[in-house]
This record gives structure tokens, C-alpha cells and sequence, in this order.
């Protein structure tokens, strides 16, 4: 199957593809944790949560370890006397913002992110960002967006973030075609595209988000969006919103699914295919002889994904298609028929996908079909692994460089890699 | 509003799900909205609980607010009652819950539920973890024995006749500092005076062991900040009375030892089962280059209270500075603070800490996870003593704190980040040696954290006297003395000076001054 194919059967198939919902207990963080990694991709930005100490302690906690020498976040603890007085509130934020820019002067955004405390007493943050960025007029620019847990899961808080700043960006007025690649990306995996894109002919590419809050993209009537994460419905519709076109592609995760993104980028750029196939051939060649080595450790072994990152779809077309492994299970958050569309028409059949979640009945389905290996948040690792069943941290799927063709052979280690350990211990049961 | 970088303590929900995790037969039932399901890692991932903790979140989402999240409660409750058979449930609101006021603990109640609920207040916008829990196993315990027989006997008054005298270990939990090596250690401890432990709770208790509390002589109050509460209650019902000694440390356990022997009214020869090498460590030769080593000691109450005496009375140590984040205990930090004639620090603010820290250029922190970034930052070293500790303070080895054994893992734990003495000496003989100066890092910790790192010159600059001139000899010269003094020394040289009319400082200035202020 060439990535060539992938790409121009895509745009017709959807509708059919309805996963099945479920309703219940979730065990998916919610949507500050992507300050995780969106605060280490913006250099000049601080998060500043506004919160309960729930909100201070799932950052830190998720983030897991304490890495970083003066984090670019923290949390505004509502306390009793928050509560009592609406007024006070915005007092007391202009307080806490001049304390972080007395200790970090030289930033140049300020988010403030809204927690589900803050959302339910309607603290009012879109008035308080207007406010407070006219009174930094010039210095700092104040943008929120919500991250609360009653409106985001875990990767959809960048959603609510890029589509925060949406309304910032600048009108596009070159008429030079112009692609911007939309999802935080590790910046080796940012390099690595804009290489290729530059071979391809394709020299006016932007990523959103970049390292910078005040240099962002331009966009325009001729500015082409192709998604490089699967969770940002939203900031795709904004970006539409202001006339951009999307194009639609599978994601870069595996060789093929990365095949496919290209080509469908540079189909929208009008470049000849074989031009591409040319291009790509080398990186390809590379990652399809890396991969085949952890092919036959993978091959014909059952997966299943608890709901958790939104990139379980697409990873479950890797892992079946490229892996040769077989999904049992595959849930995820929400389904977004809209970016999902050209990975639906590559999806194996006979999977049960499932939109939502509830935990115990799904813990059941996994306990009674006993895949080889599970992909799951952190909480419940390590309970499945003391059953005896192999698991994967979806977390380290957000931490790690798994895009592109480089990086093929790494993401196919991570589910690997606890397969091979199980074959290597000697040290009895496995609790 | 209070702007938080990291957070010593969790909110109270969380210490409500300790104290379920702890326990066999019950299950906590958390109205809370999606993502507050994070805590279930801090069990699974920091402790590497092999189980889910067993509580059930409703997980409420917006589309839940417009409907009812009340009924979405009693849902969850029913589910989670069905699938988990628990023996007693507790029900709590995390801080958004609170707000939305669903009052779940009264419905819970009147759900007809075949078992007991309790039901609990979390003060999530006020409270933190430590109080959480404590909370949460008083009402566990006020609601399953407040019909205890045993209410209306004189209970602490009960002939003890031959039987051995028993106590209770009240305070364990999970994600307690050491809790798991804590409580064998002790536990052997009062088996080897002949004691036997009645009930340990929370950690590994179940429902009937609680109803058995009251059966206990006296109980032993191992951790003030989870079990004072509930040792009160049980002091004023059942005239039990609570042995309030922390046994941290080697005086510290004799002191526990003391206590026991006075409340129980039993003989106990401390003598002959103080069996601890931390005293002979201490005494030997090698430890004299501990002796006056600046420590700074920060944590929670009760730790910190302990470990300040261990590090000025059992190492040798010079306690610089201490503090704790439990407010709860601020009384008692700021006696030992008082006594030791030092600042007592009560705050839960990471950011007045590291000032302090960095302000006291102590040569040991003993610290929080949080005060070990803190120290590695300034090339301080470190030992955990306290929680919020790390996946890494959750050894696989045996590693009790409380005891003698305890006492024995502190001093190893202690000594371990701090270089050794002749190696201490030798630096500072050879001063200018390329790769074996005061910024390199012990040499049994290649990849460590090294205990003395250079000071930026900045830092020594600060209070610079600029009318002043030091000549190139005193200057190399001052470079000499040890980094944690030399800030203090160039001080005070420069004051000397400045009181005798002096501009420029020479060698001589140097060790007048020195000898001045060393009266």
C-alpha cells in the first residue's frame, strides 16, 4: 500500500465508521496536564492556571517528575475568601500576575487557564485576558482558554489553547501558497518536516504552536492546514474560520501514515507525485527496514487502548496495519469525525472502537480477553500489570518524538519493549 | 488567591483516598469532575500499588451540569456499591463538587444502601491532604464505634490482670513517609518488651479490626498529623490514653520506650533493647568531621520536630534553619526552632523555602522531594526525610525511620550525600587541584549531587563595600576559605575594615578580622 493511495482514498469515506458509546466512570486526566508539554514548546509564555490546589497538585503529578529547574506554570489557588466575593477575584488575579512578572519579567504571554472551579463559579477569564493586556499594553499579551476537566480531556487542552490564539494571528497577505502545520511537535520532529517539505518545493511552512508567543504564523485565503496531531478539532474549525483550507490526511505516525501526510500535503501544493515518491524514498526505505526488525516481535500479537490521549485511533491503524498486530479493544475520549477522516477508511474491521469510557466494565473486557498488551493511562498500569497483563503509558506517546519517519522505529519499541521484558525476566509471577 | 509553583500537600480529597487506600473494606465514592482521577498514579505509580485505590469518581463533565449531576451521583454510587462490595463507603465532594453543591453525602445516606455510609466535609478551598485524611479516619472511626459497648465502660480503667499490656499504632497510610517498614519496625520493637499490638490503622486494617480498637490499652499515636484527631476522640470515649512520642530516632524511640513503661504502668528495661549502632557510628572517630555541619531540616510537623533533634543530638550536626508546611503543628516547630535558637519557617510556600535554602548555604538539606530539586539546583546535598516524597522514597528494601533500625537508615541516609572526611580535608589543602576542587562532587557520588559547589561570584559580591579595595592576595586568599563561609567571612572582613577607617584590604586584614570575630 502506498502512502499515495492512502491519501487520495481518503476524502470520501466517513459517515459509516460510528464507534460505539459508552458512558460512565473516566479515567483520562483533563485538560491543564497538556500545559505539561505545551510550556517546555513555548519559551516565552507562562501558564498561569486559575484553581483549586486539585488543579497545582494533578500538573505536578502527571508531569511526574520534578524536572524542571522554575516551571513555566502555576496554579492561582482559589481559596474561601475567592469564593465568598466575585470582585475580589480579579483583584486578586492582577495580584498573582504582577508576582510572576516581578520574578519572570521577560515573558511575553500570559495564558490563563480555566480549571473547573473557575468555570463553575464563572470566573469571567476572556474579560480579565482583555483587561489585563491592556494594562501590560505593549509588554504582555494575556490569552485564555479553558483546561478544566468538566469541558477537556488531557490533549484537548492544546486544542483550547492553539484555538485561543486563532483570533491573534495576523492576516496573511502574500499571495505565495503557504502550509502550516498545526500540533506541538518535538522539535526534532519539526526539523526533520521541514526538511523534506523544503526537498518537496514547499518552502513556506510554519508549525503552530512555535517557540515563540509574539512571532506567530500569518494566516490567509491561501494558507493550507494539515494537522499533525489528532486532537484539535476545534483549532482546525477556527482556522477554517479565518479561510484556511484543511487538508485532510491520516497522521505521520508509521511509515505509511507519514507517507500518506506528505503526499496529501503536497498534492494540495500541486506537486507532481513522482517529484514526491522521489523525495520520500530514501526516509522511507530507511524506516520500513528499521521497522521490520520489531514487525516480528509485534506481529500477530493482541492489543488493546483504553481512552486516553486521542491518538488511540490512529495508532491502532499503525499498530495493526504496519505492526501486523491485532486490536481487541480501542477507545478513545470523543470522536472527531471531521479529523478523523482519512484515517477511518484505513481502519481494520472487526475491532470494537468505543467513544467515552466506563472504567470497571472496561477494566472486565480487558481482565476476560486478555490482550497482550494494553495502552492505558498511569493510574492503571501498574493494576493491570500486577494481573499478569502488559501495558503501555499513553503519557510517554505526548513525552516522546513518535512522528514521522525517523521516529517509526522508536514508537514501534515502546510497545516492544515491555513484551521483550517479560520474555527476559526471571523473577517469577509478575506481582 | 495564592499563586503556587509545586504544592507540598494535595487537596483534602486526596487525604480521603489514602485512608480508603489504606484499608481493606471500604471504597470512597468521590463526586468529582473527569481528571480528578489523576490521584489514582500517586498509588499505582509513587507506591507502586499493585491496585487501583478503591474509589469511584463520578467524573462529571459540562453536559452533566445542565442535566443532573446529582442523579449522575447516585448512579455512580449504585454502580460502584454493585461492583466492588464493599463493607462501608465513604462519600466525599472534591473542591469543584463542592461548589456545585449536591450535597452527596445526604443522598448517599438515604440510597438504601445495605451498608454504612459515611458520609464526609473535605473544606477543599481552606484544607489541605494531611487534614483530609486526618478528618476522614475520625469520622471513619467516630461512625463505626460510637455504639461501641465498651462507650459506657470505664475501658482504659480495664484490668489488665496478667495479660500483656496491648496498644494500637494509629496514623499509618499509604503514601505516608516509610509507613510499610515503619509499622514492622515498630511493631517488633514493643513485641520485644513484650507489648502486643492490638489493630494497626488505617494501613491494612479492615472494618472489624476498627471495632477492636477499644480493646487496646493505650494507643500509640505514630503520626500526629493523620491520628491525633481520632486519639483524642478515643481518649475522651474510651479513657484511652495516647502515647504521643515519635519514636524517630535513637533518644526518640528510648523516649517512646520511657512513655510506654509510665502510661502502661509495665517495667521495661530500655537498656537492653536499645540495640542500635547509631550511638558507636556517631562516637567513632571517623564522625568527627560531622560535628557542626550545617543542616537545614524542612518537612512535615512531626518529622521535622524529630529529625532537628537527630541531626543536633545524634549527628552532631548545627540544625541553620528549619520549617514545616503543616501549619497544624507550627506550635511545635517553632519550640524545637526556639530551642535550637534558630528561625522556624512555617510556610508551604516552595518559593520561601528555596529563599531560605539559598539564603542559608546549609551543607545537608534534609528535605521534601521538592527540597531536593531545590538542593541539586544549588549543589546542596540531600536526604528525603519527609513527605511529598518521590518513587524513589518507596524503596524495595527494608528502610524504617522509626526505631533503632530507623535510627541506623537515618545515619546512613544522612552521611551518604556529604563528602567524607579526609576528602573534605584534602580539598581544602589542595585547593587549586584541576579535577579535585570544591565543585566536584564526592567521590563515591561521580554522578551525584555534590554537597559543595562553587558559589557564583555574584553571590559572594552581594554587600560588596565598593568604597573598599581587595588587594590580589587577599582576594586569592579569601577564595581559600570553605564556599559555605566565605560570603559570611568577606562580610565581616569588609565591616572590620570599614569600623578601623581602612580602604583597602590585605592578607593581614584578612586574619585580623578573622581573629576579631572568632572571639
Amino acid at each position: 500500500m502506498t502512502g499515495q493511495v492512502l491519501a487520495s482514498s481518503a476524502a470520501d469515506v466517513s459517515g459509516d465508521f460510528q464507534p460505539q458509546q459508552e458512558r460512565g466512570q473516566r479515567a483520562v486526566f483533563c485538560g491543564l496536564t497538556s500545559i505539561i508539554w505545551m510550556h517546555r514548546k513555548i519559551q516565552d509564555a507562562f501558564f498561569l492556571v486559575v484553581g483549586s490546589r486539585t488543579c497545582a497538585h494533578l500538573i505536578q503529578s502527571a508531569a511526574g517528575v520534578m524536572i524542571f529547574a522554575e516551571p513555566r506554570f502555576g496554579t492561582a489557588i482559589l481559596g474561601d475568601r475567592d469564593l465568598a466575593g466575585m470582585a475580589d477575584c480579579h483583584e486578586e488575579l492582577d495580584r498573582v500576575v504582577a508576582q510572576v512578572l516581578e520574578r519572570r519579567p521577560e515573558l511575553k504571554t500570559i495564558f490563563l487557564v480555566g480549571s473547573c472551579p473557575s468555570e463553575v463559579i464563572k470566573l469571567d477569564l476572556d474579560n480579565a485576558a482583555q483587561r489585563l493586556s491592556r494594562e501590560y499594553s505593549g509588554g504582555v499579551r494575556f490569552v485564555s482558554f479553558s483546561g478544566s476537566g468538566i469541558e477537556t480531556t488531557f490533549t484537548q487542552g492544546e486544542d483550547s489553547c492553539l484555538t485561543a490564539l486563532v483570533p491573534s494571528l495576523n492576516q496573511r497577505e502574500s499571495d505565495q501558497p503557504h502550509l502550516l502545520v498545526v500540533g506541538t511537535l518535538p522539535d526534532i520532529v519539526e526539523d526533520q518536516f521541514r526538511r523534506l517539505f523544503h526537498q518537496l518545493g514547499i518552502d513556506c511552512v510554519e508549525f503552530f504552536p512555535g517557540k515563540s508567543s509574539t512571532e506567530l504564523p500569518e494566516i490567509g485565503l491561501n494558507t493550507q492546514v494539515v494537522l499533525a496531531q489528532p486532537y484539535l478539532g476545534e483549532t482546525l474549525r477556527a482556522l477554517q474560520g479565518r479561510g484556511a483550507h484543511h487538508i485532510p490526511a491520516p497522521f505521520p505516525l508509521g511509515v505509511a501514515g507519514t507517507a500518506a501526510w506528505f503526499y496529501a500535503a503536497a498534492a494540495a501544493f500541486g506537486i507532481p507525485e513522482g517529484r514526491v515518491e522521489e523525495v520520500l524514498q530514501a526516509p522511507r526505505a530507511r524506516a520500513t527496514r528499521a521497522l521490520s526488525a520489531l514487525r516480528d516481535e509485534l506481529a500477530g500479537r493482541r492489543f488493546a487502548m483504553l481512552p486516553d490521549s486521542q491518538l488511540e485511533i490512529p495508532l491502532a491503524r499503525f499498530l495493526a496495519l504496519e505492526c501486523g498486530m491485532t486490536p481487541v479493544e480501542v477507545g478513545t475520549p470523543y470522536f472527531d469525525a471531521t479529523v478523523m477522516q482519512a484515517e477511518i477508511p484505513l481502519l481494520p474491521a472487526g475491532v470494537s472502537w468505543i467513544e467515552g469510557q466506563d472504567l470497571d466494565p472496561a477494566l472486565d473486557r480487558i481482565r476476560s480477553a486478555r490482550p497482550d498488551i494494553t495502552v492505558c493511562g498511569l493510574g492503571i498500569a501498574n493494576p493491570l500489570e500486577a494481573e499478569g497483563l502488559r501495558t503501555k503509558w499513553s503519557i510517554e506517546l505526548l513525552f516522546s518524538p513518535i512522528q514521522g519517519f525517523e521516529q517509526v522505529a522508536d514508537l514501534a519499541e515502546l510497545f516492544a519493549r515491555p513484551l521483550r521484558r517479560e520474555a527476559k525476566l526471571e523473577v517469577g509471577e509478575w506481582s | 488567591m495564592e499563586l503556587t509553583l509545586w504544592t507540598y500537600e494535595g487537596p483534602p480529597h486526596v487525604g480521603a483516598i489514602r485512608i480508603a487506600a489504606s484499608m481493606r473494606d471500604v471504597h470512597l465514592v468521590l463526586h468529582a469532575p473527569q481528571g480528578d482521577t489523576y490521584a489514582d498514579l500517586l498509588f499505582t505509580m509513587i507506591e507502586r500499588d499493585g491496585k487501583r485505590p478503591p474509589v469511584t469518581y463520578t467524573t462529571f463533565q459540562a453536559r452533566d451540569l445542565g442535566a443532573s449531576t446529582a442523579e449522575k451521583f447516585l448512579n455512580t454510587l449504585q454502580a460502584a456499591y454493585e461492583h466492588h462490595q464493599p463493607k462501608l463507603i465513604l462519600v466525599a465532594d472534591s473542591c469543584t463538587a463542592e461548589l456545585i453543591q449536591d450535597q452527596p453525602g445526604t443522598l448517599a445516606q438515604t440510597a438504601g444502601l445495605p451498608v454504612p455510609v459515611v458520609p464526609l466535609e473535605m473544606a477543599a478551598y481552606s484544607r489541605k491532604e494531611n487534614w483530609g485524611a486526618s478528618e476522614t479516619f475520625y469520622h471513619l472511626v467516630r461512625a463505626l464505634l460510637s455504639n461501641h459497648p465498651n462507650t459506657s465502660l470505664q475501658a482504659g480503667s480495664q484490668e489488665r490482670g496478667s495479660r500483656p499490656p496491648r496498644v494500637n499504632l494509629l496514623g499509618p497510610t499509604k503514601l505516608g513517609f516509610r509507613c510499610r517498614d515503619d509499622v514492622r519496625e515498630i511493631t517488633q520493637l514493643l513485641e520485644s518488651v513484650g507489648i502486643d499490638v492490638n489493630v494497626v490503622a488505617p494501613l491494612g486494617a479492615g472494618i472489624d479490626d476498627l471495632f477492636r480498637i477499644p480493646e487496646a490499652d493505650a494507643n500509640v499515636c505514630l503520626h500526629p498529623e493523620i491520628a491525633l484527631t481520632t486519639c483524642g476522640w478515643l481518649e475522651r470515649t474510651f479513657k484511652q490514653k495516647t502515647i504521643k512520642t515519635v519514636p524517630l530516632g535513637y533518644g526518640a524511640t528510648r523516649d517512646f520506650l520511657q512513655e510506654l513503661a509510665d502510661v502502661l504502668d509495665y517495667p521495661i528495661d530500655i537498656d537492653r533493647v536499645s540495640q542500635c549502632r547509631l550511638p558507636w557510628y556517631s562516637r567513632s572517630v571517623d564522625s568527627t568531621y560531622l560535628t557542626g555541619k550545617r543542616v537545614y531540616v524542612y518537612g512535615d510537623g512531626s518529622h521535622v520536630v524529630a529529625m532537628a533533634r537527630v541531626a543536633q543530638r545524634e549527628m552532631g550536626f548545627d540544625v541553620v534553619g528549619l520549617g514545616t508546611y503543616s501549619r497544624e503543628m507550627a506550635r511545635e516547630v517553632r519550640a524545637v526552632a526556639a530551642e535550637l535558637g534558630v528561625e522556624a519557617l512555617i510556610s508551604d510556600s516552595h518559593l520561601a523555602v528555596e529563599q531560605a535554602i539559598s539564603e542559608l548555604r546549609p551543607e545537608l538539606v534534609l528535605g521534601t522531594q521538592m527540597e531536593r530539586h531545590i538542593a541539586k539546583r544549588l549543589g546542596i546535598g540531600c536526604a528525603v526525610i519527609s513527605t511529598p516524597a518521590h518513587v524513589q522514597d518507596y524503596p524495595a528494601r527494608y528502610s524504617p525511620q522509626m526505631g533503632f533500625e530507623g535510627a541506623n537508615v537515618l545515619f546512613d541516609t544522612w552521611v551518604h550525600p556529604l563528602i567524607m572526611g579526609l576528602e573534605e580535608h584534602l580539598l581544602h589543602m589542595f585547593r587549586d587541584d584541576f579535577e579535585f576542587n570544591d565543585s566536584a562532587v564526592p567521590s563515591h557520588l561521580a554522578h551525584g549531587d555534590g554537597t559543595l559547589k562553587e558559589v557564583d561570584a555574584g553571590d559572594v559580591a552581594q554587600g560588596n563595600q565598593s568604597s573598599l579595595l581587595w588587594e590580589a592576595g587577599a582576594e586569592k586568599e579569601l577564595k581559600k576559605i570553605p564556599f559555605f563561609v566565605r560570603g559570611k567571612a568577606k562580610r565581616n572582613t569588609e565591616q572590620y575594615a570599614l569600623d578601623r577607617g581602612l580602604t583597602a584590604i590585605d592578607i593581614e586584614t584578612l586574619y585580623e578580622a578573622k581573629a576579631h570575630y572568632s572571639r
